[in-house]
């Protein structure tokens, strides 16, 4: 080694203690990344965290691409996305990368959840991490509903209208609520124009803010992992969990074949079919607002279908408003819903199983139904699995202590290759 | 300073008092913020009445004029037409005949809701979540069945509404359609979003 080098790496590493001596960099990277030990028996479930992520910086990057051309007015809206679409350079890839990256991000999220549920990821001492999650999951839904406004189509207009309308189910307040909402007596330029400010600036400073605690308090209390082991509990002699590796490199590592395989697929239906045949940009979206003109069958985009579903499915409005709103709410209260003495569903008995299988059913379903008409037919179907649904929640107390649990390994299953 | 020459009460006072003050003018400071959420007075102006030129409009038929951004729906009801409004058949299926727990303004609380029983006025606005409910005045629709006496239909969720713009049972609509508030200037001329002086 020349003196040269050396000399450049000790100038390195003097710059690098400069800093450390200001800001806690190397700290902070140890205690994220390198010295973050995650267990090592992740599966594939474990990919979708990672890959949130990355659509949420997706989001936000073309998100801001998007605002230097977009024009948040009733009058100039729909006119400035063909112009994006069609005469901004490249416009129609940022435009595609950002309503693809919607479904994609509700795609990746609901599999995370289920990850979460699955592997009892809520469970004590994970509650905060659980409600942080939500509490994204519950922003995501606002920004995914301002979000759907701003085309100004005729979809985005009804779509609007109907989701603001719920607030006029509240007594008393409600129909005054709703005119303070839309900041007139319709869904209104105004009405736009506020959307839009929530949409890009609002949000997403909340959503950054909840993202940082979400992963904070993980970082504190520790992942769980598909076996519902407390890694922690077992440690080596440097004091490292002897079943957890550092999270830089290895899973950076893996997460970055994971995120591959999500971008090529990602791509398919970015270049493909960015319309995804009417689910992820609809077909009567492609028409101005046009407010004294309903499309013949309002459904919203399929993320918000489930909730759709239920709220058709009640034949009384505030009821019917009140029970979708608990459909959301009810996943907050899983970690005390929860009564069973293990986490992950490797170690739970068919009781359990059953009910989670009979949900994930249920909400596959419901959101099948949330798209289509509402038939005599459908509404029965609907209303059947929107019992299942609330079933799930309910009677979660009773099936998880009734259940036949088997006993809990003291260290993660895991076989070498 | 010793122990005994702090007065722990007072500064607990003191420490509760700025506090509770401090939450409320942070309190009070969010409130124009909130209130520039109301309608602008610009909004307000443009939701000033609307005049309709029913003059030309034929029996059985219907117009539609924008006030306020909804559809107002103005049918001229022929005498068949008036007369389902009071039949049994279709009274019993009614969930508020009565108009008992629907908005619509006095002079328009009667069996035909409206001012004159030929012209129904009606906010062409799904009670249920605003969607706008079709005209199928034809009775026996086929889509509806062989007891529809002919009314309004909403595409969006399946509400029924009769030709008075009350709601049927059994669909999620809670209400009839709302009845703004109108007046008739002249023999052809409506006015809509300002009241009628008549006395029902």
């Amino acid at each position: 080694m020349s003196a040269a080098e050396t000399n450049k790496g000790s100038r390195l590493s003097a710059l690098v203690g400069w800093i450390d001596a200001r800001f806690p960099m190397t700290r902070m990277m140890k205690e994220h990344a390198s010295e973050y030990y995650a267990p090592k028996n992740f599966n594939f479930w474990y990919y979708f965290g990672s890959l949130a992520l990355v659509v949420l910086v997706l989001q936000i990057v073309t998100g801001i691409f998007l605002t230097m051309n977009y024009k948040p007015s009733a009058a100039e809206a729909f006119a400035s996305v063909e112009y994006i679409m069609r005469d901004v350079e490249w416009g129609w890839l940022i435009r595609y990368l950002h309503s693809t990256g919607a479904s994609a991000f509700f795609i990746v999220v609901y599999l995370h959840m289920f990850r979460g549920i699955m592997y009892g990821s809520y469970k004590n001492p994970r509650e905060l991490v659980w409600i942080f999650g939500m509490l994204i999951y519950l922003c995501l839904m606002a920004e995914a509903f301002f979000g759907y406004l701003l085309p100004w189509g005729n979809m985005s207009y009804w779509g609007a209208q109907v989701i603001v309308s719920l607030f006029g189910a509240i007594p008393g307040i409600g129909e005054s609520l709703v005119e303070w909402i839309r900041g007139d007596y319709y869904i209104s330029d105004i009405t736009l124009n506020r959307f839009f400010a929530l949409h890009v600036v609002a949000l997403p400073i909340a959503l950054i803010f909840l993202v940082i605690a979400h992963i904070l308090a993980l970082h504190e209390v520790g992942s769980n992992n598909p076996d519902g082991v407390e890694i922690k509990k077992l440690k080596g002699p440097d004091g490292h969990p002897v079943d957890g590796i550092p999270f830089h490199p290895y899973y950076t590592v893996k997460d970055l074949v994971g995120f591959v395989v999500f971008a090529a697929l990602f791509s398919c239906v970015l270049f493909f079919a960015p319309e995804m045949g009417g689910y992820f940009l609809e077909h009567a979206n492609f028409e101005p607002a046009n407010a004294l003109q309903t499309p013949e069958h309002i459904a919203p985009v399929w993320y918000f279908t489930p909730f759709y579903a239920i709220l058709r499915a009640v034949p009384d409005k505030l009821l019917g408003v009140i029970l979708m709103g608990v459909a959301v709410v009810a996943f907050f209260f899983i970690p005390w819903l929860d009564r069973s003495k293990v986490k992950s569903v490797r170690y739970r008995g068919w009781l359990y199983r059953a009910f989670l299988i009979v949900f994930a059913i249920s909400f596959v379903a419901l959101g099948y139904l949330g798209l289509q008409p509402a038939t005599p037919g459908y509404t029965i179907a609907a209303r059947i699995f929107a019992i299942l649904y609330f079933a799930f929640f309910l009677l979660m107390p009773w099936y998880t202590r009734a259940d036949q649990t088997r006993p809990v390994p003291e260290r993660v299953t895991y076989d070498a290759h | 300073m010793s122990e005994e020459q702090v007065d722990r009460g007072r500064r607990h006072f003191l420490l509760v008092a700025t506090t509770v003050t401090g939450v409320i003018g942070a309190g009070l400071t969010a409130v124009p913020f909130l209130a520039s959420w109301k309608p602008s007075a610009r909004a307000q102006a443009l939701g000033a009445p609307v005049d309709a030129d029913v003059s030309k409009l034929e029996l059985g038929a219907i117009i539609k004029v924008n006030w306020r951004g909804q559809a107002i729906f103005i049918v001229r009801r022929t005498p068949e037409m008036l007369a389902t409004l009071t039949s049994p058949a279709v009274i019993d299926s009614l969930r508020d005949p009565e108009s008992a727990e629907s908005e619509q303004p006095d002079y328009a609380k009667n069996d035909s809701r409206a001012l004159k029983p030929e012209y129904l006025v009606l906010v062409g606005v799904c009670t249920h979540l605003g969607c706008a409910p079709l005209d199928r005045f034809k009775p026996q629709d086929a889509e509806l069945g062989a007891t529809w006496p002919g009314g309004f239909y909403c595409p969006c969720h399946g509400s029924k509404f009769d030709l008075a713009g009350r709601v049927f049972k059994d669909v999620p609509a809670p209400t009839n359609l709302r009845v703004p508030p109108y007046r008739f200037l002249n023999e052809g001329v409506i006015q809509i979003g300002a009241d009628s002086e008549v006395a029902s």
